[in-house]
């Protein structure tokens, strides 16, 4: 077996300047070879090379105000194993399988132990679904034994800039990419009065933040503000709805007129109360009425049918953004295996890592790393709960580079150095 | 007496609608989103019929002898025949859940179709409308093409992103090149020299040598003012002649026009929005582009590679088949 390894191995690097072609190579025409064995199938019920990715994460307790949106249990992980599929379909012609390890903790888990167990077992790439403040001591463990990290989770930009990391790959967009994201089509829209509402729990205040960066950014004029503190009260009650009728108004009648009201509420304590129960008839943005996210569970653009019902009848429900994330980091781990025919880390970290890098993710574009803190660009999602209504970045905000990055922190603006 | 009068008149009516130019031919347009096909008179460039369809046709293919229009019906998972005389939906084949594309045997009696959902690619015989063979292929296969020997049929994968040549009497994979991302369309050249396959997210045309299976050159499309990642290969038609091929660039808006023989991209031709398939009339003077965003198709005039005329058809036109005669 490792002699037949060895002779595919080179077979493979000779053929390698023929079947890449990377961008940037011309090319010269190719010495006529002997079909190579390995190009036939190679359907062993023995694999010849291995590729093990681990997905580590923890699972809050999650309180949602609408049972709808409470996450299932599967969510990120779902993702992971239909790319694993996917690879492995691709992984049959090359002689490759993938597998995946699966760690999923309560906040109270040992995750320094989970990834050790993964890591002694082989796993090199790690889906890490992390708070950021428990992402960045794996991150550097996972350094120490030089693995990449992909985080398909955490949203903080503080995790692309002052904490960056040279071995973490982020999938999932910062906060800032949302807001811009959102900001971009209400500018677009010509709603440029709003009003902000905010929630008390760190989180919240984190991505009222990024709206208002957004605001000054695109030109969104935030005219008033008000927060929302969470008193400690159940999300859901045998009450129903009667008393919130009449809360949200009396809430909501200071504000001054505005065309969007905009919530912060990643905590689930109000956002969600507050389409179709503001004093003044507004639309609401932010997350909830109209939310920016990562993928959209009913996008059939860009041959988005294909991925959604592949993972329909994988999983056995809708695809979220997060299982969008973790199919993403999977595939560019397959990615990068198909590309240098190789299970080899350094390989493929190099190709990862390298220029001409791309990923094909059902969003009508390559999508690239951004080199200077390795965040995927990506366009975001606008969703009203049941549909795409539109995906930023819009028609007319232009870019030197890539389009792309008009949305999120730029590499001009950016304090990450990698290390 | 009356009523004779309205039926000769009307049957003279037809027979003038008949006599056309020979140079005429008859257009199918699938529309995805409007569950129709229109029918396009060449030499009028209108449109003479809508025919109502199954639901969400995609990929359209016409017999060698004119008589039937092959039709993914993809949300029905069928695939419908449409006899071109009457008009009318005479039958279906077993294709597979989810057909979006699909080509027809040179000798006209097998189709060869991907099932998208499934990473499949279904032989079916069409005379005893029986399926053949289901050959496992990568992940979302959607391109198929044909030598002109009938001998190789090439698929594409667009997210394993490799063309895999299967051969026709063993219907088992004999070669597996990689490409660049998104392969949605393969060509054979028709001296059956090379494979062109087309690589939307990677903006690329590979071009395959039939004998070795290696990529033996890579086009690539450069379009002032537009940015790069609009660039969208799709369709590709090679003429009978190998001396020219057509290269629709999907929200380019514009089709390439590539020197078969160099490689060399001599024009850009622009057209309606999202352009995607092409297709040549059979005397190869003309090449009808499918434009989905703007719901039109254009005439492209081969001899001086202008657009003549685009012609609206119904919403999302997707695939175009042109009648033999």
């Amino acid at each position: 077996m490792p002699y037949l390894f060895k002779f595919v191995f080179f077979a493979f690097a000779f053929l390698i300047p023929g079947l890449l072609g990377l961008a940037a190579q011309e090319h010269a025409p190719i010495p006529a070879l002997p079909p190579a064995p390995s190009a036939q199938p190679v359907r062993q019920t023995e694999p010849i090379s291995w590729i093990r990715l681990g997905y580590l994460g923890v699972v809050p307790p999650k309180l949602a105000l609408s049972v709808l949106d409470v996450p299932p249990a599967d969510e990120g992980v779902a993702g992971a194993s239909l790319a694993i599929g996917d690879n492995n379909t691709t992984g049959s012609f090359l002689g490759q399988k993938f597998t995946l390890d699966v760690a999923q903790l309560g906040i109270t888990g040992d995750i320094g132990s989970a990834f050790d167990g993964m890591v002694s077992k082989g796993a090199r790439y790690i889906l890490a679904d992390l708070p950021a403040a428990q992402l960045l001591p794996i991150a550097d463990a996972a350094r120490a034994r030089g693995i990449l990290v992909f985080n398909v989770g955490a949203p903080d930009d503080r995790l692309r800039e002052d904490d960056c990391r040279a071995n973490v790959f982020h999938i999932t967009p910062t906060r800032s990419m949302l807001a811009d994201g959102l900001a971009q089509y209400l500018i677009w829209k010509q709603w440029r009065r709003w009003v902000l509402v905010f929630g008390s729990h760190a989180a919240d205040g984190l991505f009222a933040d990024a709206l208002r960066r957004a605001a000054s950014r695109f030109g969104g004029k935030i005219i008033a503000e008000k927060q929302f503190i969470d008193t400690g009260t159940a999300r859901r009650t045998d009450s129903g709805v009667v008393q919130i009728q009449r809360q949200i108004p009396v809430f909501t009648q200071d504000l001054p007129d505005h065309d969007v009201l905009l919530v912060a509420d990643e905590s689930e304590v109000f956002g969600t109360y507050l389409p179709f129960r503001t004093w003044i008839a507004r639309p609401v943005a932010g997350t909830a009425g109209l939310v920016p996210s990562a993928w959209h569970p009913a996008s059939e653009q860009w041959g988005g049918t294909q991925i959604q019902n592949r993972f329909v009848k994988a999983a056995g429900r809708r695809m979220l953004a997060k299982d969008m994330a973790a199919w993403i980091a999977v595939r560019i781990v397959g990615e990068a295996a198909t590309r240098t025919r190789s299970a080899d880390d350094a390989a493929i970290a190099g190709f990862i890592r390298s220029d001409d890098f791309s990923i094909a993710a059902f969003m009508g574009q390559k999508l690239t790393f951004r080199k200077w803190n390795w965040q995927l660009r990506q366009p975001i999602f606008l969703g009203d709960g049941r549909n795409v209504v539109s995906t930023s970045p819009q028609d007319g905000f232009l870019h030197q580079f890539s389009q792309l990055d008009t949305l999120g922190i730029d590499q001009p603006e950016t304090r990450c150095v990698l290390k | 007496m009356q009523c004779k009068r309205i039926f000769l008149t009307a049957g003279l009516g037809l027979a003038t609608g008949l006599a056309t130019p020979a140079s005429a031919y008859m257009i199918y347009v699938s529309n995805e989103k409007d569950n129709t096909v229109s029918v396009v008179d060449s030499s009028t460039m209108t449109v003479v019929q809508t025919l109502n369809v199954g639901q969400r046709p995609r990929g359209i293919t016409i017999s060698k002898d004119g008589k039937f229009v092959y039709l993914c019906a993809s949300d029905d998972d069928t695939i419908e025949i449409i006899d071109t005389e009457t008009a009318r939906i005479v039958g279906s084949l077993p294709s597979g859940p989810d057909p979006e594309l699909f080509v027809l045997s040179p000798d006209g009696n097998r189709l060869y179709v991907a099932n998208e959902d499934d990473n499949l690619v279904t032989v079916i015989d069409l005379a005893s409308r029986e399926v053949l063979a289901e050959v496992p292929v990568g992940v979302e296969p959607e391109g198929m093409g044909i030598s002109p020997d009938g001998k190789v049929l090439v698929n594409t994968s667009e997210t394993t992103n490799m063309a895999h040549f299967i051969g026709t009497e063993s219907h088992e994979i004999i070669d597996n090149v990689l490409v660049d991302s998104r392969p949605r369309f393969a060509e054979f050249k028709p001296d059956n020299s090379e494979v062109w396959v087309s690589a939307e997210i990677g903006g690329t045309v590979s071009v395959i040598d039939n004998a070795s299976r290696t990529v033996k050159h890579k086009i690539s499309f450069e379009i002032p003012g537009l940015r790069s990642e609009a660039i969208q290969p799709v369709g590709i038609r090679i003429s009978a002649d190998g001396k020219k091929a057509y290269v629709a660039l999907g929200p380019a808006n514009r089709v390439a026009v590539v020197n078969a023989e160099t490689y060399a991209v001599e024009k850009y031709v622009l057209v309606g929005q999202r352009v995607w398939q092409l297709a040549f009339t059979p005397d190869q003077k003309t090449i009808i582009s499918t434009n989905g965003v703007s719901n039109d198709i254009t005439f492209i005039d081969v001899a001086t590679d202008e657009p003549l005329q685009s012609v609206t058809v119904g919403a999302l036109p997707w695939g175009v088949a042109v009648s033999p005669n």
